[in-house]
């Protein structure tokens, strides 16, 4: 009964000929198809630079019908593709495949239509996070905030299904997009959801976002905006453990308060952020906690002393009120430069991204500390702590410590899914998380993984390589499958 | 359940779920996937030799207080679970209404995508369930998600399979994130009998910063009304706020903290038991007007989510034919808007297309996701849109 699913050794798809780049040059202008080895070098990795695999050709489409007529074009010649937005991801997830085609959405960066009075924003794949915040304010906003949304592409972000510091409180960049419209890798355009919810079938929009451009490339989203909260508070308390900063958020969670936000920082990441922003954290405190509330005044006012007094109880050693909006950006300045930071440290680090339950919180970083001791490598550690999503940043100086710090990220990741919890939170698996994929799932699992896969992309030409384990090919689904009668007619006949 | 089900099957682990899905798609046999039944939607399908029940799968697996998640089998009851998370002062923010005997189980709400009034704040099933083991014809256990409520490891399965309607597999087990019960609610209501500033009223409280946990509305000729309810430590002062925003719009406006009457009727308003039928509409909140003045030239009621669109009209009972020329009407006048048939009777059912889905490349896609899983239409075959 079950479908055949081969696995297979990797092939070398066709290559890209002189008529498939004709062809792409007609659809998108010469100027637009890059072959030349120095401009390609540019697209050879995403944010994940230990990879690097240099296309056949990079298109930048201007318009969706120009992407759909790419992707055809591509099917025609079985070509695989690679959909990538600005390039900013962090597990491989728009690495090119070698001799493919790398489609870059970078042009397609247009705002369609804001619709406040619906809570609504129709964007291009192409336009930044940061933008789409700027189209609907100042009265709206759009919650989930990568600390990459500067330069993060909307595209990118439903294809990694995004989180970012207010996710505890908000949602996930799947809680946000209503619909999409997406270009199959047979070049058939379809739309999954739209600008209402609940459109009737499957959620196969609920099934694309995070779906790392493996399922096809999304050209048009529509994102939810919400109204912007009544007030915002923004503490940062400061601890000389990360154990009781880890209590206070138990604390502060198990007592019923939701915070917009709450971070977690160690001492190493104080130490770079603080070299880096200069925002006067204390570089000796063991850990840094910002709390933020948001929503009503009221509520906001009552529940802030509560989180003051938790804190407190568990031994803060300072607490530092936002007194303005500009303080207030200078401690999610200095949040929001702890990766970039690292580097003040040590000459490379690894960004590592696994989820555990929140309540593992104490337990997996005493692992994670003697994991670090054992592999002689230093890891900083920062966190977005109310939904347990860790990035430890492992450490390391040049080539001869890369591949042992990048053990010691898996040893890390083990000890999340040990601890039951998963190998990631935001990153994606791409093809630096695709190893560990076995570790968190049985052969069954990702089985059901494949058939969504096949029903999009029978032929495997959307994003090859990344995700899944290891290669598979779609079989032929295996007959006869029994139409009911009404579907055989057509409902609309019938009817 | 329209189709005439010959024998009846509670499995009582996952395993055998999935032995009894195996078994029968190898003698081509159609199997009926239900929970307890409350929820007869859909199209009619096919007949079916076997009728699988999830009512024997009704544990509480986990519950994980301190992570704020749950792990539970698909037959338990939404009100039981309910209960047992309310002793920890927390709660699954799910709450559709939950039928004959409130028996309604949480893989029937799930695999519906029912939803009552807490979505407003809190999403609907698909933002709730984290994980899923589901039991598929080709007899495997398939897990996808997680039980911590941040994932993006492999294909989200649990959303394919929320509002599926069982046509995919059997959902043998759910993570789901759980809530704080807030310690104190109240609501601010707004009543008027003029449609363009109901509307109107819906949206500034929609468009405002008042955090509301729920914001409904509901229009039953010749009034309607806008519900908030707010919820938290200072719940009665922000229903107050609520109540001033609405009094300045002209809309006569009182704060109740007794309001537990008045949700428990938006819910009950979505269903319909007695012979009429229930018409749930995807529109956009500057449509509701529009949806209200459908719903009273047929003599209908209509309650919904008024930040998100959503509505259900309610027909009262009248003789199928009416019945099906009333939803054809509520189609015409509200295209684009999708418009499913919900609760209806089945002389009723078996003369529409509950659906209302275009013939697209979108139902094409469905239905090679159908043909992967379910290679055999095993499961409730005919019933889901474009007959799959
Ligand atoms: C300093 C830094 C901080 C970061 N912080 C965060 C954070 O806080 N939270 C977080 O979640 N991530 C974070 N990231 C990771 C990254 O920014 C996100 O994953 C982001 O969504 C990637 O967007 P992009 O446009 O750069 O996508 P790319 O890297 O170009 O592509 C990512 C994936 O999306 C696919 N893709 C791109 N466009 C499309 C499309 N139109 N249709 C279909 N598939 C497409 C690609 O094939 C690829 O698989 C951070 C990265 C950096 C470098």
């Amino acid at each position: 009964m079950s479908l055949p699913v081969t696995n297979i050794p990797p092939t070398v798809p066709p290559a890209l000929d002189h008529a498939l780049l004709e062809r792409l040059r007609a659809i998108c202008g010469r100027e637009h198809v890059l072959t030349e080895p120095i401009q390609l070098r540019t697209y050879e990795s995403d944010g994940l630079l230990q990879y690097r695999v240099t296309p056949g050709a990079v298109v930048l489409p201007g318009s969706a019908v120009e992407v759909r007529d790419v992707v055809r074009a591509c099917s025609d010649a079985g070509v695989p593709w690679v959909a990538r937005g600005a390039g900013s991801g962090l597990s491989g997830g728009a690495l090119p495949v070698r001799e493919g085609v790398l489609i870059a959405v970078t042009r397609m960066r247009r705002v369609l239509e804001v619709d406040i009075g619906n809570g609504r924003i129709v964007v291009e794949p192409g336009v930044t996070n940061t933008e789409v915040g700027l189209a609907v304010g100042p009265t709206h906003f759009y919650p989930p905030d990568p600390s990459s949304q500067i330069v993060c592409s909307i595209g990118g972000n439903v294809a990694e299904n995004s989180g970012g510091a207010h996710c505890f409180k908000y949602g996930f960049t799947t809680n946000y997009v209503t619909g999409l419209e997406v270009v199959l890798a047979d070049g058939e355009v379809v739309t999954l959801g739209g600008h209402e919810l609940d459109v009737p079938g499957y959620d196969l929009l609920g099934a694309f976002v995070g779906s790392e451009g493996t399922l096809g490339i999304c050209t048009k989203i529509w994102l939810r905006v919400v109204p912007v909260p009544e007030t915002i508070e923004t503490m940062v308390a400061f601890f000389d453990t990360t154990g009781e900063a880890g209590e206070t958020v138990s604390e502060i969670v198990s007592g019923g308060v939701v915070p917009g936000a709450i971070e977690m920082m160690d001492n190493l990441t104080i130490q770079a952020a603080e070299q880096a922003v200069g925002a006067g954290f204390p570089t000796d405190a063991g850990a840094a906690l910002i709390v933020e509330l948001d929503g009503s005044q009221l509520e906001c006012e009552a529940r802030f002393d509560d989180v003051v007094a938790i804190c407190e109880r568990n031994g803060a050693t300072g607490i530092r009120i936002a007194a303005d909006a500009a303080e207030r950006a200078l401690i999610w300045r200095t949040r929001k430069a702890a990766f970039a930071a690292m580097g003040r440290l040590a000459p490379n680090y690894y960004v590592q991204d696994g989820v555990i339950p929140r309540t593992k919180l104490p337990e997996v970083l005493a692992r994670i500390s003697a994991l670090s001791d054992e592999y002689g490598l230093r890891v900083a550690n920062v966190f977005h702590a109310g939904d347990g999503n860790l990035h430890p940043l492992v450490l390391y100086d040049g080539e001869a410590q890369a591949e042992h710090a990048e053990e010691l990220a898996g040893r890390i990741v083990e000890a999340c899914v040990d601890a039951g919890g998963s190998i990631t939170g935001e990153h994606g698996v791409g093809v630096d998380k695709k190893r560990y994929m076995p570790r968190m799932f049985e052969e069954p699992d990702l089985a059901a993984f494949q058939h969504l896969r096949c029903a999009f992309d029978p032929r495997g030409l959307a994003n090859p390589g990344k995700l899944m384990p290891t290669p598979r090919l779609c079989g032929e689904v295996p007959g006869p499958y029994r139409r009911h009668p009404l579907e055989r007619d057509g409902i609309a006949e019938r009817f | 359940m329209s189709a005439q089900a010959t024998r009846t099957q509670t499995p009582p682990s996952a395993e055998e779920a999935a032995h009894l899905l195996r078994a029968c798609a190898g003698e081509g046999l159609a199997v009926r996937i239900a929970g307890a039944g409350t929820k007869p939607w859909g199209g009619p399908g096919v007949d079916c030799a076997v009728q699988l029940r999830t009512t024997a799968l009704d544990a509480i697996v986990e519950h994980n207080r301190g992570d704020f998640t749950a792990v539970v089998q698909p037959g338990a009851s939404l009100r039981e679970l309910q209960d047992a998370f309310a002793s920890a002062d927390q709660m699954l923010a799910l709450d559709p209404p939950l039928g004959e005997g409130d028996a309604a189980t949480i893989g029937g709400a799930v695999a519906t995508a029912d939803c009552g009034p807490l979505r407003h704040r809190y999403g609907a099933a698909r933002d709730l369930v984290l994980g899923i083991t589901v039991a598929l014809p080709d007899g495997t256990l398939a897990r996808a998600g997680g039980k911590v409520i941040k994932n993006v490891a492999g294909y989200d399965l649990p959303k394919l399979f929320t509002g599926a309607f069982g046509t995919l597999g059997v959902i043998c087990e759910l993570a789901v994130r759980l809530h704080p019960r807030p310690p104190a609610q109240a609501t601010a209501t707004g009543t008027t009998d003029d449609l363009g500033t109901l509307q109107r009223a819906a949206i500034a409280l929609a468009s405002s910063s008042l955090e509301a946990q729920a914001l409904d509305v509901r229009w039953q000729a010749p009034t309607g009304a806008v519900l908030a309810r707010f919820a938290g430590v200072a719940a009665h002062e922000q229903a107050l706020a609520a109540e001033r925003l609405l009094a300045g719009l002209g809309v006569e406006a009182a704060t109740a903290e007794d309001d537990e009457a008045l949700w428990a009727a938006q819910r009950a308003a979505q269903r319909s038991l007695d012979g009429g039928a229930v018409v749930r509409v995807s529109g956009r909140p500057t449509g509701l007007a529009d949806a209200c003045v459908a719903a009273q030239i047929a003599g209908a009621t209509l309650v919904g989510r008024a930040a998100l669109g959503v509505w259900w009209i309610a027909l009262p009972a009248a003789a199928p034919g009416e019945l099906v020329t009333a939803v054809a009407r509520l189609r015409n006048v509200l295209a684009p808007a999708p418009c499913v048939v919900l609760d209806a009777p089945a002389s009723v059912r078996a003369h529409l297309d509950p659906w209302d889905h275009p013939h697209d490349a979108g139902l094409v896609l469905m239905r090679r996701v159908k043909e992967r899983f379910d290679p055999l239409a095993t499961c409730n075959p005919g019933i889901f849109v474009g007959g799959i």
